[in-house]
């Protein structure tokens, strides 16, 4: 056998360095466990990040990896914390039900149901066809909730969810911090699971379909039982981070399931960056950051502090006013307005996000260094 | 019975009015324009402020309308629109849910929100008594402009130049160019005057539905039903799918109003199930 590396081998070597972890990957979750003891005071604003997150990496498996385009992913996020919150309601002390991780299993289990249930009508037709098939399914499931007054208790949501303690030892506590890992590890635990299957044959099986489903199916990959398989996990992800928000802020409302957590959950994965399982993480503390930030009233702060420095030639009527207009803008009820110009611009100039930007710095950096050894 | 029947026809020719720009540049371009509705907010709000804050006629307000949409509507083409064709769908969806977002917030600051609502000259007020069926003047009224507007449409789409033009790139795009057709141009005409109409159907809508800044999220829904039953190959497959969907809507409403919006959502699964070219659309080999 000569020693030189086959065509084969080289690729398999290739798919090989790609799945192993990085020093970067390392400190990203150093860091994001040690938010722990960084923000001790923050750590509510911190489980709601961690579910943003989870959601958007539930799209992130369907359309970063598979290639689906969806408008409806809030269906199962709603869906899942509904779930979870009535198990909770209805399990009450008693040992099962009450765990927070059985209300965790079960969502999953349920809201992996609709998904595979579903999955056959994204299957068919265009993009298009897809982006209604699933808003569609989203509406009418929002509908449904809306109506089942006696069961979920229509508009004004699920109130008072109470969780037990997570595996009978820690209890859920005012400052959030059993909220906090429990949504941590969870996380962590997920995105292990979801780096294994997309590293995995099935996983590039899935990217193959993504690049070009016809060339797929020629070389032997059965496209649309894999592509059920992933719309089903990524609706029960989905559904798990429903279940966590449900548990972790104790309600679930008709909000969670909205067209607009939809958007936004879309909105966070682009923003992030597609395809890569940390862009829906990365987009989601960008996102609520900054949402927090502009309902924070920190804007009137920040106009304050430009009309002094302003240079008097400026500081004439017009040009106050055009000011006072967009700081006023950034107040929380036009929030709408930041997102709607993010999405416009990362749609014309940004190409994969904060993720993408990050390694065309990263791929600039190196070629400049290399430059210079030449 | 027959009031339901009637409100239901006025509603759905306004959802005609209103979405079938959309559905033409959909066909014609293959983009996704989820912003449509905000062409047709705009119209809504022009109406209600030169109405209600000027006090201008309403004959004069329905022109207006089209005129300020359809330039709107030429100026994002030109400088904004354009750079999408060639991009994937996923952000024509994203672009054009970002325009939506911002028209929200950006009417939500000028106009508040709480709904709008106009009002109508006396002449346009009140019923009239119909074979035993009371009927809204103004709604009568829409319906007259709404099919005026629908015979204009489909005279020009097939007896003038420019209509056979414009099917001809709906139908094959490339074959079009091929055989010498600005297709661009069209399109740009198409986008302006389908937007004009929006803002048309939004100023008349006024004086039925309300108006507020989610009109454009509320109605992007009702568009992709008209579209998906009516298919985008035709005008008329829109139109009936558009009556269709306003009778079912307005019924469903009346008759099960327990039922809500659940009737016209499922429809629109199903036909997306069954027929996935649309209900209406000759089935072609494309």
């Amino acid at each position: 056998m000569s020693a030189a590396p086959t065509h084969r081998s080289l690729a398999a070597q290739r798919l090989l360095d790609s799945s192993r972890w990085g020093w970067h990957e390392y400190a990203f979750w150093l860091f994001a466990f040690a938010l722990y003891f960084i923000f001790p005071s923050r750590l509510a604003l911190l489980t709601e990040i961690i579910t943003l997150g989870l959601l958007a990496m539930s799209i992130d498996l369907i359309l970063g990896f598979a290639g689906i385009v969806t408008l409806g992913q809030g269906a199962f996020f709603g869906l899942g914390a509904y779930v979870a919150g009535l198990v909770a309601k209805a399990g009450m002390g008693t040992f099962p039900l009450s765990d927070p991780i059985i209300g965790l299993i079960i969502a999953a289990g349920v809201t992996g149901l609709l998904g595979f249930a579903t999955s056959f009508l994204v299957l068919r037709g265009s993009d298009l066809t897809r982006l209604m098939v699933t808003l569609g399914v989203a509406l009418i499931l929002a509908e449904i909730i809306n109506q089942m007054r006696w069961l979920t208790g229509g508009a004004d949501g699920l109130q008072g969810i109470i969780s037990s303690p997570v595996l009978g030892l820690f209890d859920f506590d005012l400052y959030n911090k059993t909220a906090f890992l429990y949504s941590m590890v969870v996380l962590f635990a997920l995105f292990m699971l979801a780096r294994r299957i997309v590293h995995s044959p099935f996983g590039l099986s899935i990217k193959a379909i993504k690049g070009n489903s016809l060339r797929a199916r020629a070389i032997g990959v059965p496209v649309n039982p894999r592509l059920i398989a992933i719309y089903t996990l990524g609706a029960s992800y989905a559904g798990i981070a429903g279940a966590l928000l449900a548990q972790t802020s104790q309600s679930a409302s008709p909000d969670m399931i909205a067209f607009h957590r939809s958007a936004d959950a879309l909105l966070i994965l682009v923003f992030g960056g597609a395809g890569s399982l940390y862009g829906g993480v990365i987009g989601a503390v960008a996102f609520r950051l900054l949402q927090d930030l502009f309902s924070s009233g920190a804007p009137d702060v920040w106009l304050a502090a430009l009309m002094n420095v302003l240079p008097s030639a400026l500081n004439v009527a017009p040009v106050t006013a055009v000011l006072k207009v967009i700081f006023g803008l950034m107040g929380p009820k036009y929030w709408s307005l930041w997102l709607g110009l993010v999405l416009v611009l990362l749609v014309l100039y940004v190409r994969g996000g904060i993720l993408g930007l990050l390694s065309n710095l990263v791929a600039r950096f190196k070629r400049s260094s290399q430059k210079e050894r030449l | 019975m027959l009031t339901i029947l009637f409100d239901g026809i006025a509603y759905g020719m306004l959802l005609f009015v209103l979405g079938i720009g959309l559905s033409i540049t959909l066909g014609l371009m293959n983009f996704i324009n989820l912003a449509h509705g905000a062409f047709a907010m705009a119209g809504g709000y022009l109406a209600v402020v030169m109405m209600n804050m000027y006090g201008i006629s309403i004959y004069w307000c329905l022109p207006a309308a089209f005129a300020v949409s359809a330039v709107l509507g030429a100026v994002l083409e030109r400088t904004l629109y354009v750079r999408l064709y060639d991009k994937s769908h996923l952000d024509q969806v994203l672009f054009s849910i970002g325009l939506v977002f911002i028209a929200m917030a950006l009417v939500d600051y000028a106009m508040g929100a709480n709904q709008q609502i106009i009002n109508l000259p006396p002449s346009l007020e009140g019923r009239v008594d119909f074979l035993g069926a009371s009927i809204g003047i103004y709604r009568l009224f829409v319906i007259a402009i709404c099919s005026l507007l629908t015979i204009g449409l489909q005279l020009v789409l097939s007896k003038t130049r420019f209509g056979s033009q414009l099917r001809a790139a709906v139908d094959d795009g490339r074959a079009a160019r091929g055989l010498g057709i600005n297709v661009n141009f069209i399109f740009a005409l198409t986008f302006a005057v389908g937007s004009g109409l929006a803002g048309l159907g939004g100023a008349l809508s006024t004086g039925i539905v309300s108006l507020d800044p989610t009109f454009p999220l509320k109605y992007m829904i009702y568009f992709l039903i008209v579209i998906s039953v009516g298919g985008t190959t035709t005008i008329t497959g829109p139109f009936f799918a558009s009556l269709l969907l306003g009778v079912a809507d307005v019924a469903g409403k009346y008759y099960v109003p327990a039922v809500g919006g659940f009737i016209i959502y499922t429809i629109m699964v199903v036909v997306l199930i069954v027929r996935p070219q649309g209900l209406f659309t000759r089935s072609t080999a494309r």
